[in-house]
């Protein structure tokens, strides 16, 4: 049976298409959080006064869900302090001041791979999380009980705004390629797609161009129909899946990668050099110059726009990501994160949003979402704690693509009220299960 | 730099609001008012605005009244107004106008919770009580210049014929704002263009009229036609049963929805003691739309079957 997964068509504003990435100026410090990634903290391994160079680790991972931390610049520790992260929790995070000669540590050296178990150890050591966002350490998505018909490489980009993504891919074919060649040796993965947007034509020809003598490779054009990128939209349209409701992707053969995270591993492989620097996106109608840039991980937002020349208009909202499941952050101090792949600086008319006003009823929101999920019966379930009226309308599956409330037109908040209700369900659970 | 602003996501919005939509039907049914006064004249003008200001007012007074929000400026209140005149002979007396305008917000609407909140569409219902209620509603009003004497559908119904052309263009006798096809035509293109409305519910419910119609009177294709361009079936199908609050959220839905109602409006027509049936119809599927949601869901996307 074929499913349509609806969605939106929403306005590009790839701005910066195109726009090589330039390294922005050192700044003179850096604060790394030990979390910056789904999973447990990483436990710090320096103290106060310790010199560290690029690439040095920082914090370990211990046991369970965990990616390690390195340094992103040469300098001294200053302190590890608890820091206020958006999520509303304090983390334990190493504030570095910067010497500017970016010495590189003296250990860094290209990993030495045999197998498939020492593969995954290395890609664990170079602390990759999911680049395109969600943060998921690397290694653990990779690290599956299950042959991967399918490894699919997501290259969909489909967030206003964002061109990190496609920069890459044109840019860094070739650790693109790496890292696709390494994963296909050490997993014994049988096919690999690379889905990309097709409002990103150039980065279509260098992916397949790049990828012409590989037949186990392929590259498919996606519809620029918000949102192509999540995972189970992806595995969708490449190869026809349907992950089942409650599953992985994995549980139906497949992995998604970023593209970006795929590119950084092949790079990691080359020099072994972790996860130290970001290539993000900056644009948004505040910043002066919209531009792509790359910043070392830890570096202060407000550094990374004044790289930009500042801004021409004040900064009303300032988001982690894209427009429409980005993060929007309390203050400029806050750091550049692994998974950031955009910052976007908003202006005062594109932060005001329509009032919230009564549901009319329309049911855009029901037809717009890519998995069928009813939001405003999510919403009364939340309201009245009717834990099987939120499972039943999907509240499980919501994947917060944030198409719901864009349609909206009593600009109601959905996705908040689906965020909600799926903790709220969690804890239910938990409750139950005692 | 102090103060971010703080939200959820997303961070971006259309711009598509429900004024927004509710102007676009304003909009969509200036072609059928401008027609109405043409064949009508003045006194059509005079009882449109009069359901539109009373309308409107009183969903202000009401919600001064029980100290709500003023929602008038979502400007539904001034579609139901709209909706209503176009929908009463231009013959009306202002005050029976008044009370049905008074009857569609207050009683239909904000009693039970306001916008978005009503069981059953406010014109639809205010119409059908107009209906009951006056009984001069029952002998319509007729164009400036016609000599007939009762409304196509009656005069279908007595066996006689019709003029096509004039149907489609609206020269009848019938309600301000339900008689020319071509007008209703115009701006429910505009709404289809706009995605203020979907095909869906208006074309089978059409099509279901026609078809039926076509099948009981020994497949003559002029009474058939006759049926769908009279008698308010235009303006129901693509205005009132349109109507978000009251009508079904799915395509499935819709389609179900536009079935049953053609069906019942062929029932009343051929076989009620009323010559038109639409309002009925819309009324009857208003209250089991609930039901239609429910089996009309979207399936989860990897859910259980």
């Amino acid at each position: 049976m074929s499913f349509y997964l609806a969605g939106v068509k929403l306005p590009h504003r790839k701005h910066t298409a195109g726009m090589s990435a330039v390294s922005i100026d050192m700044p003179k410090e850096v604060l790394i959080p030990t979390v910056m990634h789904i999973g447990a903290p990483a436990q710090p391994v320096v103290k106060k006064g310790d010199k560290v160079s690029v690439g040095t680790l920082i914090a370990e991972a211990k046991e369970g869900l965990c990616a390690p931390v390195h340094s992103s610049v040469s300098g001294t520790v200053e302190e590890i302090i608890d820091t206020l992260m958006w999520d509303g929790k304090k983390i334990p995070s190493i504030r570095i001041s910067a010497d500017g000669e970016q010495t590189v540590d003296s250990t860094i050296a290209p990993p030495v791979v045999e197998d498939r178990d020492s593969f995954l150890a290395a890609v664990k050591q170079s602390g990759s999380v999911g680049l395109g966002g969600a943060g998921f350490p690397t290694y653990a998505k990779l690290t599956v009980n299950r042959p991967i018909e399918e490894l699919l490489i997501n290259g969909a980009e489909c967030e206003p705004y964002i061109t990190s993504d496609s920069i890459t891919m044109t840019d860094n074919t070739e650790d693109l390629v790496y890292g696709v060649e390494l994963l296909i040796k050490y997993l014994e993965i049988g096919k690999v797609i690379i889905g990309i947007e097709e409002n990103k034509p150039e980065a279509i020809k260098a992916v397949k161009a790049a990828f012409k003598d590989n037949e186990r490779v392929s590259v498919k054009a996606l519809p620029s129909i918000y949102p192509q990128g999540g995972e189970k939209v992806l595995v969708y349209h490449t190869t026809g899946k349907v992950v089942p409701q409650g599953k992985l992707p994995i549980d139906v053969g497949c992995v998604v990668i970023n593209s970006s995270t795929t590119a950084f591993l092949g790079q990691y492989f080359k020099t072994g050099m972790p996860l130290v620097s970001k290539k993000i996106t900056v644009d948004g109608g505040a910043v002066e110059k919209p531009q792509n840039i790359i910043a070392p991980i830890g570096t202060s937002v407000k550094d990374v726009f004044d790289a930009c020349g500042g801004f021409k208009e004040e900064a009303a909202k300032v988001l982690y990501g894209g427009p429409m499941m980005g993060i929007s952050v309390p203050d400029l101090s806050v750091p550049v994160l692994k998974n950031t792949n955009a910052l976007l600086a908003f202006n005062e008319g594109e932060t005001i949003q329509p009032k919230t006003t009564a549901c009319i009823r329309c049911g855009r929101c029901i037809n717009v979402c890519p998995f069928g999920i009813n939001p405003p019966a999510i919403s009364k379930g939340l309201k009245n704690e009717n834990f099987e009226q939120m499972e039943g309308a999907g509240a499980t599956l919501c994947m917060e693509c944030g198409c719901c409330s864009f349609v909206c037109p009593a600009n109601r908040p959905l996705v908040a009220n689906n965020r909600l209700a799926k903790q709220a369900l969690a804890q239910h659970r938990k409750k139950e299960a005692k | 730099m102090s103060g971010l602003h703080i939200s959820s996501s997303p961070h971006i919005h259309t711009k598509c609001t429900t004024s927004a939509i509710m102007l676009d039907v304003t909009i969509a049914l200036l072609p059928a008012t401008i027609a109405g006064f043409i064949f009508f004249g003045l006194r059509a003008l005079s009882v449109v605005l009069m359901c539109v200001s009373v309308a409107v007012l009183s969903e202000l007074i009401f919600n001064k009244i029980v100290k709500k929000e003023d929602t008038t400026g979502d400007l539904s209140a001034v579609v139901t107004g709209l909706l209503l005149g176009l929908n009463l002979p231009a013959n009306t007396p202002l005050w029976q106008a008044a009370v049905g305008s008074i009857f569609a917000i207050v009683l239909v609407k904000c009693l039970f919770g306001g916008i978005g909140c009503n069981l059953v569409n406010p014109a639809i219902t205010a119409r059908v009580f107009m209906l009951i209620a006056f009984s001069n509603l029952a002998k319509p009003a007729f164009p400036i210049d016609s000599t007939a004497t009762a409304t196509p559908l009656v005069e279908l119904a007595a066996g006689k014929e019709v003029e096509l052309f004039d149907l489609f263009i609206g020269n009848i006798g019938g309600a301000i704002g339900e008689t020319s096809a071509l007008a209703l035509l115009i701006g429910a293109v505009y709404l289809l263009c706009r995605r203020v409305i979907t095909w869906h519910l208006p074309v089978t419910f059409i099509a279901t009229v026609f078809v039926l119609s076509f099948l009981v009177n020994d497949f003559s294709l002029t009474f058939a036609l006759a049926q769908i361009l009279s008698g308010g079936l235009i303006i129901g199908a693509f205005y009132m049963a349109t109507d978000y609050v009251t009508s079904p959220v799915t395509p499935k839905g819709k389609v179900i929805f536009g079935i049953g109602a053609g069906v019942i409006t062929v029932l009343i027509r051929f076989w009620g003691i009323y010559p038109e049936g639409v309002s009925f119809a819309i009324l009857l599927m208003n209250i089991i739309n609930p039901y239609i949601n429910l089996w009309s869901r979207r399936k989860l996307f990897g859910g259980k079957k």
